[in-house]
């Protein structure tokens, strides 16, 4: 009876357009109110009979128990188990590695459980979410990642804060399930901080940003406190470090598409009292048949990276080393289940510095720093590998891989790698 | 010497007015200067109203021009699949933009999340997904990037349309990864039943009229249009596919269970041994050790899973291999959702006339 009243009072502000509009739509909900009311005295009529044709219960004496209650609404609130569906998506996923062969100066274990990696993410607001990644080793616990994402901030603008892989090129942000190989490429393992690679706490700001048609581009900056192991070090508050990443990525067509990008990190060096900067080239190329897409898929990558590190010792002058390396790899996905994949890779490194597994061929003039360091030199150690992998279901792997490298010190490996990777609960997907 | 009038804002329309001194006589005389001064005081005004009516003039077209494109902008929406996508048009008309991410004839559960998808998600006014953690593989990492707060999860530009959905084989008790890669939800391929795409169609109506309040009439409209047709198509689907209901068939994935039970087929077993589990060989006996035993002779596959399996039990059991499409834009001919059904029930009547 009022929507008459309160269309006129609305009609009187409103267009006479709006005002009919909402007598149209006020006139629909009167009459779907008469329907209901109408469904609900068929429904009582019926259950009326219904409730009569019930057997009578035999009189018995009055007995002091309560009334049956006639309140059908549902009283008190969800059980205690609801309020787990707040729990944060949890996933474990386990790799376990074994190696036989000569490791030519870089041993690793011939049995070991090489990562637990544990995930809980979730959304924390209507604001930002949150992604934690806890590494047990064997024997001890890293934070691998640990980061929130504001996902609603304004300009297109996307922030993470906390600690997490830094937008180094690929490899580097990659963590060590998503990989397609056992080991990192002979490149990540010299300069870029081997398996934590650059991985720091700091704070991540990326954007979209315009481009011409049919291409994507992305820039990220990052600030990090400034220490990575092999990488950088920190050793005072401005010693922070910085990395910039532009990503870019084209649709050749629905099957095919190239991905690339160019990074830049900067920080204080750990082996002077000065800078280390990497300089990043990185390309992806994707082709994967849409129809026949969990049949057949090819990916062809390749990294190169350059570093320009300072290296000095006490009452020496400073030195500045220009290692450089790369690795190509290519995987062929040949059926289901199975998948090919081969890598070159090629790497300078610092004659005794750092490497992540370290190397223990002996260092020339390894007691006497100083003259480590006035003669300086760069070493090269070059790489392949094939592998092949099996995959029983989404949800495990099981891979081998043959690797021959040749160590700068004149050292050979020829090992078999194999692996077995295995995940349980909910992992989120990964971005591409 | 010229003086000339100019406005401290170069953007807005000027007019140059000469006023040139020497024309005037210049004398020291106190009235001729106060003359003079009244001139171009007067002048002055003058120049200053037009200046203003211009500038209103400009601004009344400017939000004469912006206002019409305001409310004829339409609603983007980027659907998860194309199904949805459909669905979309059909009640949103001219007035939305609707554009799947996934291929109709690509494995809805594979999808690559490409950064490509991200500039159209970026400008997304809603994002319509299955749901069911169809899309668990590949949609959430796409929505986190899109830097959109619209269609993040949960707020008003994010519809999991299995909400309004009737939802089958939800599993009961216990549910571990040994069965499979089930969805613990209930089976995401939901949209294979017409009453189901009504429910999403007037769902997407609902939504489109609460973005755009003053097109809802038009959408409501649209969707009594669509449910008028859907309606009447049903009526034929059903007369055509009377005759086969109760048929038995093999499925190669669980994507069928909504579109059997509208159409009164009776999936007796899957190529898949568990879903998303590649076909075994002590499967595929099984498999046609039951297709001679209940004489069953059809196998359904979708356009996405490989044929050589299907074909070899086929070949034992004197069948068929029917490629049904699961979605819009299956193939060329499907552009809508009505044609889905007509291409399906099409094709699976011919299948079975020709098994007779």
């Amino acid at each position: 009876m009022l929507a008459p009243v309160a269309a006129f009072l609305l009609a009187t502000a409103l267009p006479a357009q709006d005002a009919s509009e909402l007598l149209n739509r006020m006139k629909a909900m009167e009459d779907r109110i008469h329907a209901l009311e109408n469904e609900v005295q068929t429904l009582k009529a019926q259950q009326a009979p219904a409730a009569a044709l019930q057997p009578q219960p035999a009189p018995v004496a009055p007995q002091p128990v309560p009334l049956p209650s006639v309140d059908t609404a549902s009283l008190g609130g969800a059980g205690g188990a609801a309020a787990k569906v707040l729990n944060p998506d949890i996933s474990v996923i386990g790799d376990f590695i074994g190696a036989v062969g000569s490791h030519g100066g870089r041993p690793t274990p011939s049995l070991e459980m090489h990562e637990s990696e544990v995930g809980f993410q979730e959304v924390i607001d209507p604001y930002a979410r949150a992604d934690f990644f806890i590494s047990f080793g064997e024997k001890g616990v890293n934070l691998e990642e640990g980061y929130i994402t504001f996902t609603a901030l304004p300009a297109g603008l996307q922030l993470k804060a906390g600690k997490m892989r830094a937008a180094f090129g690929r490899v580097n942000t990659t963590h060590n399930h998503v990989l397609p190989w056992i080991d990192r490429p002979l490149v990540t393992q010299n300069l870029v901080g081997g398996e934590d690679g650059i991985n720091d706490a700091g704070l991540s700001l990326s954007r979209i940003l315009p481009a011409p048609k049919g291409l994507f581009l992305e820039g990220i900056a990052q600030v990090f406190r400034g220490d990575s192991d092999g990488v950088f070090s920190a050793i005072r508050r401005t010693n922070v470090s910085a990395v910039g990443h532009l990503h870019g990525y084209h649709d050749i067509s629905e099957s095919t598409n190239i991905d690339f990008g160019a990074s830049y990190a900067r920080g204080h060096s750990p082996f002077a009292d000065a800078s280390n900067q990497l300089y990043g080239l990185d390309a992806t190329f994707h082709w994967k048949p849409l129809r026949r897409a969990i049949y057949h898929s090819f990916i062809a990558r390749s990294e190169f990276i350059w570093a320009r590190t300072n290296v000095d010792s006490p009452g020496q002058i400073r030195s500045l080393a220009k290692p450089f390396g790369f690795y190509v790899a290519g995987d062929y996905q040949v059926g289901r289940r199975w998948m090919f994949g081969a890598r070159f890779d090629r790497s300078q490194r610092g004659n005794c510095l750092p490497t992540i597994p370290e190397t223990t061929a002996p260092c020339v003039n390894d007691l006497d720093t100083e003259a480590r360091f006035r003669n300086f030199t760069l070493r090269q150690d070059t790489g392949g590998s094939i592998l092949l992998t099996y995959l029983p279901s989404e949800f495990s792997l099981i891979r081998t891989q043959f690797r021959r490298a040749r160590y700068g010190e004149g050292l050979t490996a020829n090992e078999l790698l194999f692996q077995f990777q295995f995940s349980m609960g909910a992992h989120g997907a990964h971005p591409f | 010497m010229n003086y000339s009038f100019n406005s401290n804002f170069p953007w807005a329309p000027t007019e140059r007015i000469p006023f040139n001194m020497k024309n005037l006589s210049v004398t020291r005389d106190r009235s001729t200067l106060v003359a003079i001064s009244r001139v171009a005081s007067a002048t002055n005004r003058k120049v200053r109203q037009n200046m203003f009516k211009k500038k209103y003039c400009a601004l009344a077209t400017l939000l004469l021009a912006v206002i019409p494109l305001q409310a004829a902008s339409k609603i983007n929406v980027m659907t998860a699949t194309e199904d949805i996508a459909a669905l979309a048009r059909e009640v949103g008309g001219d007035l939305v933009t609707a554009e799947a991410i996934a291929k109709g004839y690509q494995d809805p559960h594979f999808v690559e999340p490409k950064p490509s998808f991200l500039l159209k998600l970026q400008k997304a006014d809603l994002l319509a997904v299955v749901g069911l953690q169809l899309e668990i593989g590949w949609l959430p990492p796409l929505i986190t990037q899109s830097r959109n707060p619209r269609i993040q999860p949960n707020q008003p530009g994010y519809m999991d349309m299995s909400q309004y959905c009737q939802i089958l084989e939800i599993p009961q008790g216990q549910v571990t990864r040994a069965m499979g890669d089930v969805h613990p939800l209930g089976n995401p391929h939901y949209w294979l039943n017409p009453d189901n795409g009504r429910r999403m169609a007037k769902a997407l109506a609902d939504k489109f009229g609460s973005i755009q309040p003053a097109n809802a009439a038009q959408f409501a409209a649209r969707y009594a249009d669509f449910d008028k047709r859907l309606t009447e198509a049903e009526k034929g689907w059903d007369a055509k596919f009377a005759p086969y209901k109760g048929k038995k068939v093999i499925t190669y994935h669980r994507s069928w269970p909504n579109f059997c039970e509208r159409f009164g087929l009776v999936v007796a077993d899957y190529v898949e041994p568990k879903p998303g589990i590649p076909p075994t060989p002590a499967h595929t006996l099984d498999l046609i050790n039951l297709m001679k035993r209940e004489g069953i002779k059809l196998i359904l596959v979708e356009p996405y899973f490989d044929l050589r399996t299907p074909n070899s039990i086929a070949s034992k059991v004197d069948g068929q291999v029917l490629v049904l499409m699961p979605s819009v834009g299956g193939n060329k001919e499907i552009t809508n959702y009505f044609q889905l059904f007509d291409y399906d029930i099409n094709a699976l009547i011919n299948a079975f006339a020709k098994l007779k």
